[in-house]
């Protein structure tokens, strides 16, 4: 007889790891953009302006508030299958926080581009 | 494989037992957590927008975080954030198997609550 154990798809792994990778980009990026708001604070509209015109801080804000979103995914889900016992409810609850945060990454592309 | 379950005594009595301090910085984790992803991923990206749009939308958020109201919403965000931020470092380190003895795991668990108080508290005090 085989005995076999079932332990799922696996996936939990992926998102543990993804969890802490996308953690240490918010982390790189804070320190980064930290250090530059320190050395020069923008005081006016123009200059917090002129700090999002280059291309490659529009990219990374965008990978870091990328991370954040999915972050945020794994964390929600963790605490929505803690807590949250029937299945229909975590399922609805589940879908909400995907689908804001879905629209929150489209809302940060224009308003990243839009500058 | 056996899949005897033994019972054991429980005890929850929730008078004379108490969260271990690692355990609160855990769970504070968690509500802080849910709080940037309920509360303020939200109003970040608002004033992201707004403070992006134009001169007189980047007065109206800049007169805005003048009020009181706002300040006490900064702080509480500059909170969740602080200890968010250092629990995960201090979550990163466990992960790889840093100070995972228990009084290594109880002085880094102080560690975290003390510094986010005190950051927040610096900033504070900066912001009024």
């Amino acid at each position: 007889m085989v005995t076999r154990v079932v332990v799922g798809a696996h996936y939990g792994l992926g998102d543990w790891l993804l969890q802490r990778l996308t953690a240490v980009v918010m982390a790189v990026y804070l320190v980064m953009v930290g250090v530059v708001l320190l050395c020069n604070p923008p005081s006016d509209y123009l200059t917090w302006k002129a700090l999002f015109a280059p291309q490659w801080f529009r990219v990374a804000s965008l990978i870091f508030l990328l991370g954040v979103f999915y972050h945020a995914w794994i964390g929600m889900r963790d605490i929505l299958m803690d807590y949250v016992k029937p299945v229909a409810v975590r399922l609805g609850l589940e879908v909400l926080v995907a689908l804001a945060l879905i629209a929150y990454a489209c809302w940060s592309i224009t308003i990243l581009w839009r500058v | 494989m056996s899949i005897a379950v033994k019972r054991r005594p429980k005890h929850l009595d929730l008078f004379t037992i108490q969260l271990p301090i690692p355990g609160l910085v855990s769970i504070l984790h968690r509500i802080s957590g849910a709080a940037l992803f309920l509360l303020f991923i939200p109003l970040g990206l608002f004033a992201l927008q707004g403070s992006l749009a134009s001169e007189q939308e980047f007065t109206a958020w800049s007169g805005l975080l003048a009020k009181p109201l706002a300040k006490l919403v900064l702080i509480g965000f500059i909170w969740a954030w602080a200890h968010h931020l250092l629990a995960g470092i201090r979550y990163l380190l466990l992960d790889v198997h840093v100070g995972i003895q228990l009084q290594p795991a109880r002085l880094s668990s102080k560690i975290v609550m003390v510094l986010s108080l005190a950051i927040t508290l610096l900033l504070a005090i900066k912001l009024w």
